[in-house]
């Protein structure tokens, strides 16, 4: 009983046009309706509930993992700050350790977890060191599922589902190792990668393209998709603008959370005996288009991926799980059951 | 030590009692709390802050579950609302407003002055025999903004003789868009993301101008709806009431409708940079309405006018009529928290009471958590059961029809055989009748036969003696 009409008399510059001409009285514009408030409104209410991001670092010991956390976030939220008795010995599995914080600029308050993985590609033989992690992953979904399917759920469900995974590769400067292959093959399909190459400062700059480029081609040849997704770009100036980051990834950069005198001005950076690295200069690493996708531009697309996509399958997934293990009970073929459970 | 966050955002962190800008003095009560012992002339609104929130000049504190953590630059994570907005800008927005009135209180006219355009749509005849919805769907855009708006109104309430199932029309087609929700919810494969959202966000009552009190059929449709949409009631075609009846009349439906239990959307007062505007909306519901989209020249302005011999009411006259304020509260203001009330509260209570009737729990007796899968799976034994059952039932019935349509065609095969046999016994009987009778006429056949040739002979001899004596006598003449 519904149908899609756009009235003739209106479509959509007849507003627009009549707000700009009406121009008899100073204050009331007659044909001006206020829909567009709405976006003041959503803004209001984002503001008020805050914002939670949940990322997930992943690399050996020693690549300066939380060093760069606490690069971008410009704050001390990495675990080794966090805990008082910080290990110094690498666990002899791989541990997940989640510490959240509650950070707030300019009136939008954000509620960050980070998530370290001591242990990670430390052992002799790290054969399967990804399943904790990929455990980790499924587990948090599985909560969220769990919340959301059931009867008398919360109004906001907390949401502790990794939507980021930034994977640090050691500078070796030739290509990927097996390791770093395997990790990421299996990963790109379940969370969000953000492959950086870790402590940069070690490469010159032609090493270091040729490094990346290396690496690239090793990910296309292994069918490994990091983020930004081919498939998931929504329009053309989408693509545009992730074509554009394709083409840097992976991001060489340099942590640091001590600033030293530059220039006349105080910058974040490594001090050496041949000069200062600048952690925000483009021209010596690329920390800040790190910051920028993940933080700046894209951090709500990053979210949505990960909710309305890989949380998506994996809830498909798990569902189906359900049915072929009530059909194998129950003696009926598959194809006898229907998409709707109820 | 207390910090205050202000109304003007600035936060203050002070031991001893100290002076704000405006003129209140506060003081701190030593257990995260303050009290002002003067209030400013302005009468801002305090609010106390809870351990999270953190600014660039507190030290770190251990709080439980996450720690609040100072910045020392500029990160750019604030660009965050910004994102969503730009997100939420492309995807595009949907409000769906659903107009309950009897015909001819100006619902349709309405909904085109508040969006300044004109619907398509003539007015309804009276004689509908029930109480039917149409809803229409339209794309609107301002400025960069795109809005599908669904204006859903109700075909003939208040018309019948018998009012009694009036509402009930209504409160199906309410449940109707919730249980479309909640099946994509539920689906393995879904798209909620591009899912065209139908549920109905704000639901625009009007009460007919009679000046006294609200109708039977009002209180008790209203009474219906009331859990399951945002009701905002107006008074319609209020420019037929006079200024002081109004007062009287919106004095008494409020308590009417307080004494009758009615929930109506109260406009959301706990958003600092709207509860004022909001809460002394919220004193002057219900709106007293007047709806036009002709155009008559006031002054040297073309306004939305009614002209009448003895004036002219102007739509958009805050004197006049409440028109403007509906359409602050509606859809300036508050349509993202009519949106998210409909979600969080109607939509999870049809979902708790549909997910309960079907049987499913989330804990059973012993509170230890229902795997979702167990229920299932007794359900669908369950089901399964009942289908076999039913199947046998149909099967023993067709059976059983089976034999008894056999023993009718046996009946009548066994009529048909004595019919046949009678009537073979009495052809047989008259053709052996027949054929006595043509033995007999044979037989006298045969006697005529034979007396017709004893006769000739009889006759031949007797000629033949006669020849053969004159032959003899010849024979003697001759000798």
């Amino acid at each position: 009983m519904s149908e899609a009409v756009v009235p003739d008399a209106m479509v959509s510059p007849a507003v627009g046009g009549l707000y700009g001409e009406k121009a008899g009285g100073p204050m009331l514009d007659f044909s001006y309706v206020g829909i567009d408030a709405i976006l003041e409104q959503m803004r209001r209410k984002a503001m008020k509930q805050g914002f939670e991001l949940n990322i997930m670092v992943v690399g050996q010991s020693g690549l300066g993992k939380s060093t760069l956390m606490n690069t971008l976030f410009k704050s001390k939220v990495s675990r080794k700050s966090v805990l008082a008795t910080a290990q110094e010995k690498i666990p002899k599995t791989v541990e997940i350790k989640s510490i959240s914080h509650d950070i707030e600029e300019k009136g939008v308050r954000m509620k960050l977890t980070v998530i370290d993985t001591p242990g990670f590609g430390d052992q002799i033989n790290n054969e399967n060191c990804w399943q904790p992690i990929m455990k980790f992953i499924n587990d948090q979904y599985e909560a969220y599922l769990q919340e959301e399917i059931n009867i008398n759920r919360k109004k906001r469900i907390p949401d502790s589902r990794v939507h980021c995974c930034i994977y640090f590769i050691p500078p070796t400067g030739h290509c990927l190792r097996p390791l770093d292959v395997e990790f990421m093959r299996r990963l790109s399909k379940v969370v969000n990668i953000v492959p950086v190459i870790a402590k940069a400062d070690t490469l010159t700059l032609e090493e270091r393209d040729f490094f990346k480029k290396k690496i690239r081609e090793e990910l296309r040849a292994n069918g490994i998709d990091v983020y930004p997704q081919k498939e998931f770009d929504e329009d053309a100036e989408d693509r545009m603008i992730n074509e554009k980051i394709r083409e840097m990834i992976p991001f060489a950069v340099v942590g640091s959370d001590q600033e030293y005198q530059v220039n006349g001005r105080r910058l974040l950076g490594r001090k050496t005996k041949w000069g200062t690295i600048e952690v925000e200069n483009i021209a010596h690493c690329e920390f800040a288009y790190l910051r920028d996708l993940l933080i700046r531009t894209h951090m709500q697309n990053i979210k949505d991926i990960t909710s309305s996509i890989h949380y998506e399958m994996y809830r498909v997934r798990r569902l189906n799980e359900n049915n072929t293990m009530v059909a194998h009970a129950n003696g009926i073929p598959e194809h006898h059951l229907t998409a709707h459970e109820m | 030590m207390c910090r205050l966050l202000t109304a003007d955002r600035r936060l203050y962190h002070q031991t001893e009692p100290w002076r704000h800008p405006e003129g209140a003095i506060f003081r701190c009560n030593g257990n995260g709390t303050a009290s002002f012992a003067k209030q400013s002339s302005r009468g801002f609104v305090l609010r106390l802050t809870a351990a999270t929130m953190a600014s660039t000049e507190i030290a770190r504190q251990a709080g439980e579950g996450a720690r609040a953590v100072p910045l020392s630059g500029h990160v750019g994570f604030d660009s965050m609302p910004d994102q969503l907005v730009n997100k939420s800008v492309n995807h595009g927005f949907c409000f769906n407003i659903l107009c309950v009135g009897e015909t001819g209180l100006g619902k349709s006219t309405l909904m085109d002055t508040l969006f300044n355009t004109k619907f398509e749509g003539e007015p309804t005849q009276h004689n509908q025999p029930g109480v039917t919805l149409k809803s229409n769907t339209y794309e609107l855009q301002e400025s960069n903004v795109r809005l599908k708006l669904t204006v859903v109104n109700t075909v003939g309430f208040g018309d019948q003789i018998n009012k009694e199932d009036s509402y009930k029309s209504i409160v199906e087609f309410i449940d109707a868009q919730f249980e479309a929700y909640l099946q994509e919810e539920l689906k393995i494969k879904r798209t909620l993301h591009s899912y065209h959202d139908t549920r109905i966000h704000a639901c625009l009552y009007f009460i007919a101008p009679t000046g006294h009190s609200l109708k039977s059929l009002d209180l008790v449709t209203m009474k219906k709806l009331d859990s399951k949409v945002n009701i905002i009631p107006i008074i319609a075609k209020s420019d037929a009431i006079s200024k002081s009846e109004l007062a009287k009349f919106k004095i008494k439906i409020t308590s009417e409708l307080v004494s009758n239990g009615v929930q109506i959307y109260q406009f959301p007062t706990d958003d600092e940079s709207v509860a004022e505007i909001n809460s002394t909306m919220n004193s002057h519901l219900p709106f007293a309405v007047v709806g036009s989209t002709e155009e008559v020249k006031i002054g040297n302005k073309m306004v939305k006018a009614r002209q009448y011999p003895w004036g002219t009411v102007q739509v958009e006259n805050e004197t006049h009529c409440d028109f403007v304020k509906l359409r602050e509260m509606l859809i300036r203001v508050n349509m993202e928290d009519l949106r998210e009330q409909t979600h969080t509260r109607h939509y999870e209570l049809y979902r708790r009471c549909k997910l309960e009737e079907m049987g499913f729990k989330d804990t059973d007796p012993d509170s230890k958590p229902f795997s979702l899968q167990e229920t299932y799976e007794a359900k669908r034994n369950e089901f399964m059961g009942e289908l076999q059952k039913k199947e046998e039932e149909m099967r023993q019935m067709f059976v059983q029809r089976v034999k008894e349509k056999e023993a009718e065609l046996k009946e009548a095969e066994k009529e048909l055989h004595e019919k046949f046999d009678r009537l073979k016994k009495l052809h047989q009987d008259e053709k052996k009748k027949l054929e006595e009778k043509k033995k007999t006429l044979d037989d006298e056949v045969n006697t005529f036969k034979q007396k017709k040739t004893a006769a000739e002979l009889l006759q031949n001899q007797a000629q033949q003696a006669g020849g053969s004596t004159t032959l003899k006598r010849d024979k003697e003449r001759k000798n």
